[in-house]
């Protein structure tokens, strides 16, 4: 091909000019008809869904899509919210972190949802978070996390670290005798500060730093055989050894796989996982896996009549009788629970006003008792940990007897452990140190 | 250097529309039925710093014959080096309140700032090293490639390599980068705030004006002596060895200088986006700027710049509108126009005109000979 | 005369024992059956105590009701009853085996069972099945008390060994034996010491983990424990290079199944196939599909669905091959590059296509019994899956050269990609052979999708996880050369096992990828370039 200066004919350039026309066009006619258009549609109150429908962690999102519809759709069987019928705003951010920020402006700014219900990694969620300060709106985040974050414009419905993690060590050093322990996790921030929280809770109960093994491993790594032959090797040190795992989605398959071939059983050495739920288990053949352990705040198998409607439901709205739930559905179900009531008590969906009256809201949750909103954006919940089952599911051996209320900032970790978050009237700050009586982050007027 | 009408009217259009949106979004009030909103402001943003990166794998791949798959990486490292100066600027301003340490070095326990983020408070230094970082790598790799003749599809895997060692590089939390969740949470650039309307208006005429200085940068390299010995390394390498030239010294040169492009085009489209994280050196990123690269016809320049804008243009509106089945648009969309556009929308201007044969592009026959 | 004596005084004592027994029974039973419904750590432990006090009751009953609590059938109603839920629901006296058809599912609570439980259960099964007729069980059970080890179980163990007969039974009996031997204090010092000869004999990883917790201790006994511990340490140090070796060989097993096929398809025909992860996707979710069909329709094949999924996954994918090279790719010969951006976009349909038909979770690929867990070899660890693996990739390599090198197929197809001008004279249909050339780098793409639905997930992102690597394993061994393939994923595979233990999974990885840049700016053709005018352009 000859390198001549491209030459164009009269027509085409005429095309170009059009097409240029076109697109500045269609940028400015979306820009000037969006406000309208919200206006029109002045009957529905628009939900946001935040959800990635394809790429990596489309496995685990798709469904959190499908409960959001689900919820909409049964509250708008009741009549809707405020006397009008809500509607939920599906985009796709495709596991692409900035696609999220994007999306989650799109869908405050231009379809002007009331609130947002999304995300499932920690970077998405951090991606989006100066969007939803920026353009004070609303985001439900349902999935258990690293806390060390309060934001006043996100609730947070899944787990802080000490409502999954310590409860869960505590029950294997009292009922297990473990003196041993592998935190073993994909390398990220959940499961660092997760590690990072149990290693000073560990050590404060007197496990000694040789007793401690810590191994981080990359997303989607699948060849675990030296990975678990070192945890075999560790624990044949002649002390009760545990796993703590906070391996991420995908890498679980392979890592059971691998667990179950070397012969590593949970009556020799259990694994606790924070990040395996029903859905992750219906891609494993669970036999070898049983009496390894998860600790969620629900389980599918859990025996309440508020499980078994919701399941029910379920089952119809996705008309798969093999659909299973898990425990950032039941966030999900809760948060969703208390946006209607907040807004139902706020009388608007304003923003402001919504994210005030959340606080104190208390709604049914599915293991048989009632969350709670606390001051700090985080709810209250019960601490469940199971053991899994041939069939899939987990069999409960162990729950906290009252509801956990979470710590957003841990006390673990030095720099953390003075603060706390409070949204109430007077105080309104993230980040409140109680030592210094200042207010280091999140101040909103 | 002469410029035809098309690229008159690419440089007048991008130009013009950033502008205009600009304008439009500071002048007007909010409920205006001309406002510009925010949205609108970051998307023209990116697509113009996407457009920047397209414009680097054209310069390489249309001109030089290389075709990266590792682009994204400099593209990645000019943004980080931005991302590294805004997280400073952060200051006591993060959720820690820590003056010395980024947030996230907070969190892992760190005590200090490791030595390589010294001088990032100031902006001279971080976008020296947005285009110094990438350009090094780039000589380094291009030097050790070029040198020992490594051509063709050879090329384009090891820079897929490339990329993705870097991805797992900067994924780990003990390279002090952040790890996973990158850098976000941006708060000032130059003392204006980063969310500010204003901030992002300035930003993407910023945007604009470097596109259009690169393109006519580009344009001039392509035009000048140098930019033919370039076509002639494509055409057939090592015909112009015989001739006396030194094939790897020009193809290194316009190697780094591509990757500088990119890097400029990282550095401004991490304060548009609000983050950089490791998933921006993803191979799967460097293929789609060659996607773009082709949609829009390749070895043009112009039409990198429009493939870049059209299909990020196309992504937007696929992903929000129709959320499940978008990838099935985009795939498509790319096997149409390799298979009926094989010159790009730019081809569609071209065929009328030209009655030039097919191209039969150089790394092709290579390649295709080496299975015998 | 003495022997007699011995005799009566066993008698008398076991006597004085099943008085014991008759009180212990309906203690065990109460323990149980108090405990349903409840989770605490209370019940837990009462659980666990009823089972060991039954396990050595001798109570006929006793290993039909572990089992079930085992099975998580044990219920007991509000009056302390015991039932075991039968395979049609209903239920049955647990005491005495007859049917209770009044009871019903409100009437009964499971009695929990959790992982301290789980252990009661399996050492108390392992000491009521160490008379078990068949080798595996007793076996089994040897091994389950040797994990236990449990001083109680001692006496069924001496009883169980005078009378076994099986060599290696008897082996892992004795070495149970020991196990229990080492922990109980009553024994005499001459008897813990051979034990720990025993276990140091023994010389794997158990044997050290029980060892090196009495290592800690003071005494002869624990000086020989720690000494033991040394050795077996020593040892294991050889075995784990061995271990690093085989971990190498199976992921370079791995890695050469998922490039196999792009060894074809772009190695022999220079088609940059980025759909190449897709069609090893396909291939296992046809597996996926097969085990499903057995499973309902033909469950007496179910343990082999594997097997014949090997053939659907090479026609499924190989079709899908055929008809991409048909409707796609033969438009875009001598573009190579093109054919990257169009399979790109094939790439992205095709998981769409997937994540529509099947969902985007992961889906279940059960492992056959035959090829779940891992045999000991020495100090070697080999898991089944891993060595059917590593067979089986061979196997397809070396299929795939025969393919080529001995059937008429295979020469038309060098002679196609070595001189398609000549051999179009030469009377071959060049496109045909073209289409079926990509349908068969696109079918051995399929089958290694059988083979990872062993190991890795089945899900839509499967292929994206191998798409990298297998470039990587092609140019590095050498395009277009089957061999180079081979020895360049072997080599990979190797030195990555060898580096991720030094440097960690990710850096490891790292380290390998910069040594494969570095590698091929020195051998700019791979490991084994082909030779001749072709290769310069």
């Amino acid at each position: 091909m000859s390198l001549d200066e491209p030459t164009i004919s009269r027509r085409g350039l005429g095309r170009l000019g059009v097409a240029a026309a076109t697109l500045a066009a269609v940028g400015a006619v979306k820009a000037a008809t969006s406000p309208a258009a919200a206006q029109a549609a002045g009957g529905t109150i628009k939900v946001g869904i935040l959800h990635s429908l394809s790429g990596t962690m489309a496995i685990s999102e798709t469904t959190l899509k499908d409960v959001m519809l689900m919820l909409i759709e049964e509250q708008n069987k009741k009549g809707g919210l405020l006397g009008k019928k809500l509607e939920g705003v599906v985009v796709d951010p495709a596991s692409n972190w900035p696609l999220f920020a994007e999306k989650a402006r799109q869908l405050i700014s231009v379809d002007k949802c009331a609130a947002t219900f999304g995300c499932w990694t920690s970077v998405s969620r951090k991606s989006v978070l100066p969007v939803f300060e920026e353009l004070n709106s609303i985001l439900f985040y349902p999935v258990q996390y690293e806390g060390q974050e309060c934001s006043r414009n996100v609730f947070y419905t899944g787990a802080a670290p000490n409502q999954q993690a310590i409860p869960a060590v505590d029950y294997l050093m009292s009922e297990g005798k473990v003196k041993r322990w592998v935190l073993a996790g994909t390398d990220y921030v959940y499961p660092r500060t997760t590690n990072q929280i149990l290693e000073a809770y560990l050590k404060s109960k007197g496990v000694a730093a040789e007793d401690i093994m810590i191994n981080y491993t990359p997303f989607g790594h699948s060849d675990w055989q030296n990975i678990v032959a070192s945890i075999k090797k560790f624990g044949s040190a002649g002390k009760k050894t545990a796993v703590v795992s906070t391996i991420n989605g995908d890498a679980n398959v392979p890592f059971y796989k691998e667990l179950g071939n070397q012969g590593i059983k949970a009556t020799d050495i259990p694994v606790v996982a924070f990040s395996v739920g029903e859905e992750e288990l219906a891609g494993i053949d669970t036999k070898p896996l049983l009496g390894h352990l998860a600790a969620w705040n629900y389980f599918e198998s859990v025996d309440t009549k508020e499980n078994k409607a919701f399941i029910k439901d379920w089952k119809a709205f996705t008309k798969n009788p093999k659909r299973t739930t898990n425990d950032p559905m039941e966030a999900h179900y809760i948060g969703f629970n208390m946006w209607v009531k907040g807004v139902e008590k706020a009388g608007t969906t304003d923003s402001d006003a919504v994210i005030d009256a959340m606080i104190g809201v208390s709604v049914p949750n599915l293991s048989g008792g009632y969350s709670a909103m606390m001051p700090n954006h985080h709810i209250t919940k019960p601490v469940l940990i199971g053991e899994i089952q041939a069939n899939g599911q987990f069999n409960t051996v162990s729950e906290t007897p009252g509801l956990v209320v979470a710590q957003e900032w841990s006390p673990y970790v030095e720099d953390t452990k003075d603060l706390i978050g409070d949204w109430r009237a007077p105080m309104r700050c993230g980040a409140f140190n109680v030592k210094t009586g200042t207010c280091t982050a999140g101040k909103k007027a | 250097m002469k410029l035809d009408r098309i690229s008159y009217l690419t440089l007048g259009f991008v130009l013009g529309v950033a502008l205009v949106l600009a304008l439009l979004n500071q002048m007007t009030a909010l409920g205006s039925a001309l406002h510009v909103p925010t949205y609108v402001l970051a998307l023209a943003g990116k697509y113009l710093c996407f457009a920047m990166l397209a414009l680097a794998v054209d310069l390489v791949w249309g001109f030089a014959g290389i075709l990266s798959l590792g682009h994204a990486a400099f593209f990645a490292l000019g943004g980080y080096a931005m991302g590294m100066y805004l997280m400073r600027q952060i200051g006591t301003r993060g959720v820690y309140g820590n003056p010395n340490l980024p947030d996230f070095m907070v969190f892992l326990g760190w005590k200090e700032l490791p030595w390589y983020w010294y001088g990032f408070d100031w902006f001279g230094f971080a976008m020296l090293m947005a285009v110094v970082v990438p350009g090094l790598l780039a000589a380094v790799f291009g030097w050790l490639a070029f040198r020992s003749r490594v051509t063709g599809v050879y090329l384009s895997i090891i820079t897929q390599a490339l990329t993705y060692a870097l991805l797992l590089a900067f994924f780990r939390n003990d390279m002090g980068f952040g790890g996973n969740n990158g850098m976000t949470d941006f708060k000032d650039i130059l003392g204006f705030n980063v969310q500010a309307d204003s901030t992002r208006s300035a930003l993407l005429v910023i945007s604009a004006l470097l596109l259009c200085g690169q393109f006519l940068l580009a344009r001039f390299v392509v035009a000048s002596r140098f930019g033919k010995m370039l076509i002639a390394v494509r055409d057939t390498e090592s015909r112009t060895r015989f001739l006396g030239y030194r094939p790897e010294s020009y193809k290194l040169v316009v190697w780094v200088l591509s990757a500088v492009m990119a890097g400029i085009g990282g550095a401004l489209y991490v304060p548009q986006v609000g983050i950089i994280n490791p998933s921006e050196f993803a191979p799967g990123n460097s293929i789609e700027a060659v996607i773009w690269v082709a949609v829009g016809g390749r070895g043009t320049l112009v039409g990198a710049i429009l493939g870049a804008i059209l299909v990020n243009f196309g992504k937007t509106w696929f992903t929000g509108a129709l959320p499940e089945v978008w990838l099935y648009a985009l795939g498509a969309m790319f096997i149409f126009v390799t298979l009926f556009l094989p010159r790009g929308v730019m081809g569609l201007f071209r065929a009328r005109t030209s009655k030039e044969p097919e191209p039969e592009a150089p790394e092709v026959a290579a390649a295709h000979e080496v299975t015998g | 005369m003495r022997r007699i004596a011995a005799l009566l005084l066993l008698i008398i004592l076991m006597q004085g024992a099943s008085v014991c027994r008759a009180e212990g029974i309906d203690d065990a039973y109460e323990a149980l059956a108090a405990s349903a419904g409840s989770i605490s750590a209370a019940s837990f432990n009462s659980v666990r105590l009823g089972i060991e006090q039954l396990a050595v009751s001798g109570d006929p009953r006793a290993a039909a009701v572990i089992g079930a609590l085992q099975d998580g059938l044990l219920y007991a109603n509000d009056d302390h009853a015991l039932f075991i839920q039968q395979p049609d629901g209903s239920y049955a006296d647990a005491r005495t085996g007859n049917p209770a058809p009044d009871v019903t599912d409100d009437d009964v609570k499971a009695v929990r069972i959790n992982n301290a439980v789980r252990s009661a259960i399996e050492a108390a099964l392992g000491s009521l099945q160490l008379f078990a007729p068949d080798v595996p069980t007793r076996l089994a059970a040897a091994s389950a008390v040797f994990t236990s080890h449990n001083p109680a179980a001692l006496p069924a163990l001496t009883r169980a060994l005078a009378k076994e007969a099986d060599p290696a039974v008897k082996q892992r009996m004795e070495q149970a034996k020991a196990a229990a031997i080492v922990y109980d204090p009553d024994a005499s010092q001459r008897d813990r010491l051979a034990a720990v000869a025993t276990l140091r004999a023994r010389g794997d990883q158990d044997a050290r983990s029980l060892l090196s917790t009495l290592a800690g201790q003071t005494g002869p006994v624990a000086d020989a424990a720690a000494s033991a511990v040394t050795a077996i340490d020593r040892v294991l140090q050889i075995w784990s290079v061995a271990q690093s070796v085989y971990y190498g060989v199976s992921l370079g097993s791995v890695l050469l199944l998922a490039a196999a096929g792009l060894a074809i398809t772009f190695g022999v025909m220079g088609v940059i196939n980025m759909a190449h992860g897709e069609m090893v996707m396909i291939g296992a979710y046809v597996t996926f599909v097969v085990q499903q069909t057995m499973h309902a329709y033909v469950p007496s094949l179910y343990q082999i669905s594997l097997l014949i999924a090997v053939p659907m996954a090479f026609l499924v994918s190989g079709a899908v091959g055929v008809a991409v090279e048909r409707s796609l790719i033969r438009w875009l010969y001598g573009r190579p590059l093109e054919t990257l951006l169009a399979t790109w976009g094939l790439s992205l349909v095709l998981q769409q296509v997937v994540r529509s038909l099947f969902g985007a979770n992961n889906r279940d690929v059960d492992t056959p019994a035959w090829m779940s867990g891992a045999t000991q070899l020495g100090g070697l660890t080999l898991t089944w899956n891993r060595m059917y693996i590593i067979l089986f990739a061979f196997l397809v390599v070396a299929a795939l050269m025969a393919a080529l090198r001995y059937t008429s197929l295979g020469l038309r197809m060098r002679a196609v990609t070595q001189n398609r001008r000549m051999a179009a004279a030469m009377g071959i249909k060049t496109p045909w052979i073209d289409a079926l050339t990509f349908g068969l780098g696109s079918g051995v793409a399929g089958i290694a999708g059988v083979a990872l639905s062993q190991i890795d997930n089945v899900s839509p992102n499967l292929g994206q996880g191998y798409i990298i690597d297998s470039f990587m394993v092609v140019v590095f061994g050498g395009v277009g050369n089957l061999w180079g393939t081979t020895l360049g994923a072997l080599t990979l595979g190797i030195v990555n096992k060898f580096l991720e233990p030094v440097a960690g999974a990710v850096l490891g990885k790292i380290v390998v990828l910069i040594l494969l840049i570095l590698f091929v700016q020195r051998n700019p053709r791979g490991m084994f370039p082909l030779k001749g005018r072709a290769v310069e352009s």
